[in-house]
Formats: structure tokens, sequence, C-alpha cells
């Protein structure tokens, strides 16, 4: 398979405004720190790591909502590291995200069809209403659901209409960040179950980012480890399950409560 | 002897007939961590307002008793019921950053109570807040007692609510999902403090969370929690061999586990929930005929 994206020396640094003084720059904190990797077409990537290790940042960096300050990203062959936002324009309906929050990622005062629609309706698309019926059905929401307002959804619905409004553009790469974690764990077997059918029917490249090592093994085929800034582990998942090579990959694992009294957990 | 009773507890929304809590009966006893398990909007966290007396306006309680120690607390006068919470009870937090006062430095916020409620002196509460922070591993006390909440990290947030929870020796301590804004190793760091902290202090704990790994870790007993109904009170290592009720198994059939075979990961079916369904009517039938 060929890469869709090809990440080389990726750096990226934030002004510390706390810092800053009353003239002149705020000092920058550097978040990430030199990342080299690739994802493939159709493949579906893992990207894991304790809070401040710079997952976000680095998912944000890949639909370019965040401008790097060094190394270069290529996507399907083409250099958008520092593409202007009238060149990324026409790009961004092929790389998509579904956010972390539903809620607060979804307009209250619009029903779920108009938010599905809008993007589409940037976009150019002929019909967006119908469009966003089926991807109401693709996501397993009933199309009446067209007509209510977010508040009127259960937590799982409501990502379901994240992840509707995320597929409804037809994109090739789409970023789903920490997209489980606010859901209890019975919807999130639903959320997941969801997610890997629409990877395989719709062909889509995924990049999943959590914190949680149980939900990135039920979906993903190659895990990124980041720590501080850095790829401490790049491996296929049953690699990386089987025999973690970084030391805080093996931390990571250790910490994780498994719903098991007998697990050593010391 | 339990320390916290709860006896048929069942709480509803002013003016409607539905019931948020159906009939809710579980004891903690002094130095038993219990958990409380349910899915979102199962009524874990109104179980634990409800014994600390913050309800929500809109909600009350319509049948049960709430034992503190032996008293029972919706027996007595609203101020000396304030006052037997306030001296005997205390609670962790979900999330350390809105539970701290941003515009307010550390110290005063630990100490607080100490002087205002329980009418210590400034000198006796500094040294208190002090110690405590020697208690949950904060290095450099002087400096965290002095600082914002904001310079602080999410596990350092954490350790001065736990801290804080402890400040007056309480009897029963609710800790309300303390661990789901950490990541896991710091998850695991805040999780062996508290069940360092409970068994120094012989604290009855009531620990509400929707991680059965968590609860698998530090809970002696649990109770699983459905739509306001107690579907199961078991010992953990028991619940963990050999969840009894239906809905129990399919919670842990949906919790993932890194060790398992991918796929292994199944919701909750449909023949659990409408089993579900029909507890929950019959419990409410069975409550409005009596």
């Amino acid at each position: 398979m060929p890469d869709l994206y090809t990440v080389k020396n990726l750096r990226l640094s934030l002004p510390d405004l706390t810092r800053k003084p009353l003239l002149g720059a705020a000092p920058r904190i550097p978040i990430l720190q030199g990342l080299t990797f690739t994802i493939a077409k159709a493949e579906i990537i893992g990207i894991v790591g304790g809070s401040g290790s710079g997952k976000s940042t680095l998912g944000r960096a890949l639909v370019r909502l965040l401008e790097p300050t060094g190394g270069s990203i290529h996507f399907d062959g083409q250099d958008i590291t520092h593409a202007s936002q009238t060149t990324l324009r026409p790009l961004r309906h092929r790389f998509q995200m579904i956010f972390q929050d539903p809620m607060s990622s979804l307009n209250p005062r619009h029903t779920t069809g108009q938010i599905i629609a809008s993007p589409l309706h940037l976009h150019g698309h002929p019909n967006p209403a119908k469009a966003a019926l089926a991807a109401l059905d693709h996501v397993g929401l009933p199309q009446t659901y067209a007509r209510r307002y977010p508040h009127e959804l259960s937590g799982g619905q409501r990502q379901r209409v994240g992840i509707a409004r995320a597929i409804a553009l037809k994109p090739e790469f789409i970023l789903a960040d920490e997209i489980t974690s606010g859901l209890d764990v019975s919807s999130q077997a639903q959320i997941l179950a969801l997610l890997e059918t629409l990877v395989k029917t719709l062909g889509l490249t995924l990049a999943f980012i959590s914190h949680d090592l149980s939900v990135i093994r039920r979906l993903t085929s190659r895990i990124l480890v980041l720590h501080q800034g850095h790829i401490v582990e790049d491996a296929p998942t049953a690699q990386l399950f089987a025999a973690p090579a970084a030391a805080y990959t093996r931390e990571l694992l250790a910490a994780i409560p498994l719903p098991d009294p007998d697990q050593p957990w010391a | 002897m339990s320390y916290l009773a709860i006896h048929n507890l069942s709480l509803r929304v002013k003016g409607t007939p539905h019931r948020l809590l159906r009939a809710v009966s579980l004891d903690v006893a002094a130095g038993e961590v219990r958990g409380l398990v349910g899915e979102s909007g199962a009524g874990k966290s109104m179980i634990g307002r409800a014994i600390l007396g913050i309800l929500p306006h809109a909600v009350e309680i319509i049948a049960g008793s709430i034992t503190l120690g032996g008293t029972d607390l919706l027996a007595l006068p609203p101020t000396r019921r304030r006052t037997l919470i306030g001296a005997t009870c205390a609670l962790i937090p979900q999330d350390p950053l809105t539970a701290l006062n941003p515009s307010r430095r550390i110290g005063p916020q630990i100490t607080d109570r100490l002087v205002d409620i329980l009418h210590w002196s400034r000198t006796d509460a500094d040294a208190r807040a002090r110690a405590l922070l020697n208690e949950v591993q904060i290095d450099d006390a002087p400096r965290v007692l002095r600082a914002y909440p904001h310079e602080l990290s999410g596990g350092m947030r954490q350790r001065i609510l736990i801290a804080s929870a402890f400040a007056a020796e309480p009897k029963l301590i609710v800790a309300d999902e303390p661990t789901t804004a950490l990541d896991v190793t710091v998850q695991k760091q805040i999780l062996k403090l508290i069940a360092t902290m409970q068994a120094r202090h012989n604290t009855a704990l009531l620990f509400v969370t929707h991680d059965l790994g968590v609860v698998s870790k530090v809970c002696q007993n649990l109770s699983v929690l459905y739509a306001g109904l107690i579907v199961e009170n078991a010992s953990t290592p028991d619940f963990f061999r050999a969840p009894a009720h239906p809905y129990s198994r399919a919670l842990l059939a949906a919790t993932p586990k890194y060790t398992d075979p991918l796929g292994a990961l199944t919701p909750v079916p449909a023949a659990v929930l409408a089993g579900m369904t029909a507890e929950i009517a019959a419990a409410d039938k069975a409550w409005s005929d009596a």
C-alpha cells in the first residue's frame, strides 16, 4: 500500500503566554520534537501517550489545524506543511476529524441534519440534505433524528452524529481524538464496532488517538507511543502488546487496571 | 456495624413520578472501600450527593433512610444534619481543576473548612495542611500551599483534593470518579495514595466509578447500579470470578482488556437490556402498589 501520510522530523512549538514579557515575544514550549513516521492507505493507526505527551497536537498538525514549526507533512504526495488556508480548503474534505467531546463540538442551536449538512454545503455538494440522511444511515441512527437537536440525544448518539459529519464528506483520512473517553463502556463498545465497520466498508484510513491501550488494541493495526514529544515506540499492535520495546510502553501497560482482582498491580 | 447504612432510598425529580433511585440499600463499614459501579445516568453520583446533602434543588428524597454512625440523617433538622455531615464526611471530586477556586491560593482552600466550620486555630490548621501535603507525597509543601491551582499539574491537584478530604479526619469519604480525568500512570499513583490514606485513617470509603478495572484494584466490595436499581451487591473477588446478574456479566464483557484476544468486546446485548426494563417495571409496580 502507498503511504497516505509521510511525516518527516515534525516539530511544533507553541508560545508560553504565562511567561511572556511585557514587550517582545513569548518563550516557546516545544511540544513535538522531531517525529518521523508514515501512515499507509487503509491503515488504522493508534496514537497513545500520557497527558501532555503531544498526541492531540500531532493529530491537529496532521489535519493542519496547527502549523508545524519544522519538518514536513506530505498528504498523498502533496506537501501541506505550510500550505495556506486557500490551498488547504479544497483538500479539507479529504481529511476529517472527530472530536472528543460530542456536546461541545456540535452546535446546540442546529439540528443534527443541519450539523451534518453544513460542511457538505461549504464544499459545494449538490444535495447536502440528502447526503446528510445517508450519513445518518451509515452510523446507525434513524433518519428522523435529522430533526433533533444535540441535547435530545444521548452521549453515544451524539458521538454517532460527530462520526456522520466526518464521513459525509467521503474523506480518505479520519482523525479520531479520544472519541470514546467521554462514553461509558457499553456505548464505547458500540462506537468502536461502528468505526471498525465504517473503516472497512468505506476504505478509510484512520488515526485513533487515545490514552487507553485497551481501546487501541481493539481497533488498530499499528501503534505510535508518544512520550514528551518523542515517538518512543512505533510497532505493529500485536508485537507491541506481546513484547513492548520501550520502557515507557511497559510502564503504560503495567499501569492499566484490568477488571481482574488477581492482576499483580504493584 | 456499618458506619454508613442506606436503606430503601428513593429519589425523584420534584413534581414528576419518575424515580432516579429505586429503593437503594447499601452499607459501608469503617475501613471498608465499597465500589459503586454503573453506566452514566445510573444514579451513582446521586447516591453520593444524597449522603452529603448536596442533591440538586430539583431532586427530592421520597422514601428511605440514610444512617451515619447510628444517626438517621433524614430525621435531623437541617442545621444539625449539615453540621453532622460537615464534621464526619468529605468528598473527593472528579475534576480537580473545577473543584479548586482558580483565584485563591491552595493553602487557605485546604484550611478554610478547619478554621471556619470546625473552629481550629489558624496555626493548627496551617500545620495540619503542611502535614497532610507530606502525607500525600508532595515534597515542597510550603511552595505548593502558596501556589494557585493553575500552577500545578492534574495529578498534583488531585493529591491536594485528597489531602483536603482527609483534613478533618472524616469517618466517611465519597470519592466520585476521582481518577477519570487523569492518565493511567498518574491514575495508578493516585489510586494507591487513596488506598494507603484510607487504610491508615480507617475511613469508610464509597468509591463511585464506571471503571471495573479500577474497582478490582481498590474496592473490597461493590454494588452495581442500573437505572437507579442496585442489581448486585458482591465482594470484589466473587464478582469478578462469577458475576451473579446478567447485566453485571454484560458490563464485564463490554469492558476492554488489553490482554484479551481481538474482537472480544461486546456491547450490552438487547436481551439483557430488555430483562433490565422488565425488572425496573416490576420494581416500579411494587412501588406504586405499596
